[in-house]
């Protein structure tokens, strides 16, 4: 049944995910005269990066996590008056499975609500704005499937949502600049994070020192984490990796070991440290289901994940059809704003103004320099025994999988998939897709899931029947 | 590229049907190599859903050539390794109204005179082999020889059994020929001498038949498959509505389906699958979905609360009669093709291996080949 109103003309525009690049691109647009639904899957606005926390919990700023709370903050006040004003239909806690064509336009399904409130709405538009940021990147090791091993970027989510800690005693691990981050918001909320450990060089970033001086801005991010490390006496081990966790009912002690360039354990020199919980995170993974169920073309990046192709003013390669933020390459909060804000400009059909073009190629370089810099290499599957865990959902081991690609001649993550069953659960191998497909030997493949969350198979019987 | 031997036959395709004529030519004693451009079963195989079944087959060279391998997969399921899946777990066949299940019991009867087992149920027997069955049905029939494999652990297990030289990520560019016919295949990666080529290419054998200068005109045909969440194991055979069976039969290009609803071991159920013929296009057909859900939900209510995980499409290889092209080529000495198996390639791959072994070795095929023969579609069929 769609919740939009269905005898009125379709509105200009669809974005789906109100994280930052939704958000600015949905009241950019409204400001610019569109009409706009924005859909999204979670209870508010804010995406990944903001986040509300839950009411009661007293926390009365959130912005002490924030880098650039107020950026959102206008933004969301923006959507408010916009909604009031009838220029922008919010859609709080709808996923959309599938994006196809209708005619000129384009028809969004979508569950809606959640329990006994769960329903099926159809949407229309004339664009669509893909605006579906990542998701995290998991390498695994022996021990990551222990209770208190969580993900890095989890942990975060966690903190700012619910100030909730993962334990007390908390090793972060694995590569990217989110790391850092982490590292500070769990000391600043009580933690002891007894190391950070960081499977590459910060020295690599060296090489790209003409991004790093272009982005000032991010350098001091990346100082102001740095300091607020050093302040609480956190250790930072980089080229080192935890290539186990141990521990029987939950995670008691972590062995770390350093690494060389491309990642593989040095012999002789792990060693033990004891914590409690371990926040582990290898970067993040762009989220394009619904952009390749379509046929948008793909690029790969700096960081060994797939993005979308888009051009200057955030097209992807299928006419009508839009995309900004991580969708188009991992690059942060700020770069997200930015090309939400392009993205609405060229769909209203204005020039995108230069400066806002400047920031985002500026932004765009320094992020392909960081990616670069932590892209897993190839000696990683060495943490990995015979019988880790890779794929948690169908529980399949990387025996299996190495099985199945040395003797049964997989040579792709689909084909082990077929073989194995991994990536077959209910995260449709956004958990353990990477790992599978370095596992067959082959490079990143593009996100096939023709739905993008599972759907009641009612949805799917009541859907209107197609001529008749 | 391996020369170790003089190879007798290369195998294009590391499919199900491939790979099964790698396993009986090896068997009958020659010199096998696979190439195939991807992984093994990268193609249509991996989109199969392992339905081994006689009950939609009407009397006929395709039923016949079905209960040729219904045995031989019986026979296989004792040797390969359990990863196949290879489960007896009978269809069930049921009619909406006395008219169609009148229509039935006549399919029944030519189906038996063919050797197959069909016992007719009354509505209370449907109830007991599937309490889980909407209320509605006035009877249908029990096929007890309808089974079931995984088809890429088969494709798989069939290939490494073989024992064949296997050479994945290699395209064939080119089939090689002299002036006694066939003399190997070129790929990207260089050549592979042999005085046999089967062209076991699915969906994709057009293309290898033009390669050779020959024109065998198959065609794909899409079908998409539901997978639910995994479930407590309440259906318990393959089960379809009676009109499945024109579908299969119909050379219709607009999307046909009738849900076969079955229960696999790892939890999940598969509902499968529509039937269009619209090229080799990707995008996702929304009323694919709804057609298949609203069958499914029909015939079992209880999956109406299920959540569908995923759902895949596949593009089956078909030939205008509904046939496969199994044999050798006439207008090329070496070259025999086993493609266009359409919606039956899993559950046919071995009796296909066994005509083949047949034809390279000069054996007496177990059943006769003739309505299979690829040239049948020539302007003059010369052979
Ligand atoms: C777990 C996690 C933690 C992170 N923590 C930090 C951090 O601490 N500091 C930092 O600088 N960066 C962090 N990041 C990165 C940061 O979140 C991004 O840089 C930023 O949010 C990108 O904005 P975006 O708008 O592109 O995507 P997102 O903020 O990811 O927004 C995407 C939105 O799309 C919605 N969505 C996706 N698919 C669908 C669908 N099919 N239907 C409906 N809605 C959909 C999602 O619910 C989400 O709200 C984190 C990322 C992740 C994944
Ligand atoms: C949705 C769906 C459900 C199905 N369900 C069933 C079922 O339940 N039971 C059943 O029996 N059948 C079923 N089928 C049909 C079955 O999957 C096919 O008939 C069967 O897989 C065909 O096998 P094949 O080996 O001939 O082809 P494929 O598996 O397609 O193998 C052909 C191979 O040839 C390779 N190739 C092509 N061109 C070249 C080249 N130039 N060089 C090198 N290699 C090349 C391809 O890469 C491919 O791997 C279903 C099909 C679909 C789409």
């Amino acid at each position: 049944m769609p919740s939009s109103a269905s005898d009125t003309a379709p509105p200009d525009l669809a974005i789906v995910g109100a994280g930052p690049a939704g958000l600015a691109a949905a009241v950019t647009a409204a400001g610019l005269g569109l009409r706009v639904t924005l859909v999204d899957a979670g209870e508010r606005p804010g995406g990944q990066y903001y986040r509300h926390p839950a009411p009661g919990l007293g926390a009365e700023r959130p912005e002490a996590l924030h880098h650039g709370w107020s950026a959102f903050a206008e933004r969301e006040a923006a959507l408010r008056a916009h909604e009031e004003a009838g220029r922008i239909t919010y859609l709080p806690a709808h996923h959309v499975w599938a994006v196809v064509p209708d005619g000129d336009a384009w028809t969004l399904h979508a569950v809606a609500g959640t329990g006994p409130d769960e329903a099926a709405a159809a949407l229309h538009a004339r664009a669509v704005l893909l605006a579906t940021g990542s998701y995290e990147r998991q390498l695994p090791f022996p021990g990551w499937t222990l209770p208190a091993v969580v993900g890095a970027g989890g942990a975060q989510a966690m903190l700012k949502s619910g100030l909730v800690l993962p334990g007390k005693r908390v090793v972060v691990a694995g590569s990217g600049p989110l790391l850092l981050a982490v590292a500070g918001s769990l000391a600043a909320a009580g933690a002891r994070v007894p190391a950070v450990v960081e499977a590459a060089a910060y020295s690599a970033y060296a090489g790209h020192l003409p991004a790093l001086l272009r982005n000032p801005g991010k350098l001091g991010e990346a100082a102001t984490y740095g300091s607020a490390l050093l302040r609480r006496h956190i250790r930072l081990l980089t080229r080192h990796a935890v290539t186990e966790a141990h521990g029987t009912d939950r995670v008691e002690a972590v062995t770390v070991a350093r690494l060389d360039r491309d990642w593989r354990p040095l012999p002789g020199t792990a060693r033990r440290i004891p914590c409690d919980a371990l926040a582990v995170g290898h970067g993040l993974v762009p989220q394009l289901e619904l952009a390749t169920g379509l046929g948008c073309a793909t690029r790969p990046t700096a960081d060994g994940t797939l993005a979308l192709a888009l051009d200057a003013e955030q097209r992807t390669s299928v006419a009508g059809i839009w995309s900004a933020g991580e969708t188009g390459g991992i690059g942060g909060a700020q770069l997200a704003l930015l090309e939400g804000e392009i993205a609405a400009h060229a769909i209203a059909g204005r020039t995108v103004p230069a400066a806002l073009a400047r920031r985002r190629a500026r932004l765009r370089a320094f992020a392909a320099a960081m990616g670069a810099a932590h892209r897993p290499g190839d000696g990683w599957t060495g943490w990995l025994r015979d019988d880790t865990d890779v794929c948690r959902c169908e529980e399949v081991t990387a025996g299996r999988i190495r099985e199945a690609v040395d003797e049964l001649g997989a040579r792709d993550a689909r084909t082990v998939k077929l073989l194995t069953r991994s990536g077959m659960g209910w995260c449709q191998g956004r958990m353990c897709g990477p790992a599978v497909a370095a596992l067959a030997g082959d490079g990143p493949a593009p996100d096939r899931r023709p739905l993008s969350c599972p759907v009641p198979l009612r949805h799917l019987a009541q859907l209107p029947p197609a001529d008749g | 590229m391996s020369k170790r031997h003089p190879l007798d036959v290369v195998i294009i395709g590391a499919g199900v049907v491939g790979a099964a004529i790698a396993y009986y030519a090896a068997r009958a004693g020659l010199s096998v190599a696979v190439v195939d451009r991807g992984p093994v079963a990268g193609g249509t195989t991996g989109a199969g859903e392992g339905n081994l079944l006689v009950s939609d087959k009407e009397a006929g060279p395709e039923l016949d050539l079905a209960l040729l391998s219904a045995g031989l997969w019986r026979e296989l399921a004792a040797v390969l390794p359990h990863e196949i899946e290879y489960e007896a777990k009978g269809g069930l066949v049921v009619a909406p109204d006395e008219a169609s299940l009148g229509a039935l019991r006549d399919f029944a009867e030519g189906q038996r005179a063919a050797g197959v087992e069909a016992v007719e149920a009354g509505a209370d027997q449907l109830r007991e082999l599937e309490p889980h069955l909407a209320p509605g049905p006035v009877g249908g029939f029990l096929y007890p020889q309808d089974a079931q494999v995984q088809p890429a652990q088969a494709a798989a297990r069939l290939l490494a059994a073989s024992g064949a030289s296997v050479h994945l990520g290699e395209e064939v560019t080119g089939i090689l020929t002299g002036p006694g016919g066939v003399r190997g295949v070129r790929t990207r990666g260089g050549e592979l001498l042999a005085p046999a080529v089967v062209n076991a290419a699915g969906t994709w054998g057009g293309r290898i038949a033009e390669l050779a200068g020959v024109s065998l005109p198959v065609l794909p045909r899409r079908g998409f498959v539901l997978v639910t969440e995994p479930l407590p194991r309440v259906v318990r055979h393959k089960v379809y509505a009676a009109d499945y069976i024109a579908d299969v039969a119909s050379g219709s290009a607009a999307l046909q389906s009738s849900a076969v609803v079955e229960g696999t071991p790892a939890g999940p159920v598969l509902i499968g699958a529509t039937r269009e013929r619209v090229g080799f296009d990707r995008s996702l057909s929304v009323e694919a979905l709804r057609r298949l859900a609203a069958q499914a939900a029909a015939l079992f209510p209880f999956l109406a609360d299920a959540r569908v995980l995923r759902t895949y499409h596949g593009f089956r290889p078909y030939l205008p009669d509904h046939l496969p092209a199994i044999g050798p080529d006439p207008r090329l000495p070496g070259l025999l093709h086993a493609c266009g198996h359409e919606g039956a390639g899993i559950g046919l791959a071995p009796a296909t291996g066994v005509l083949i072994a047949a034809a390279l070795t000069g054996a007496r095929p177990p059943l006769s080949a003739d309505p299979f023969r690829p040239a049948r579609f020539a302007a003059d069929p010369a052979g």
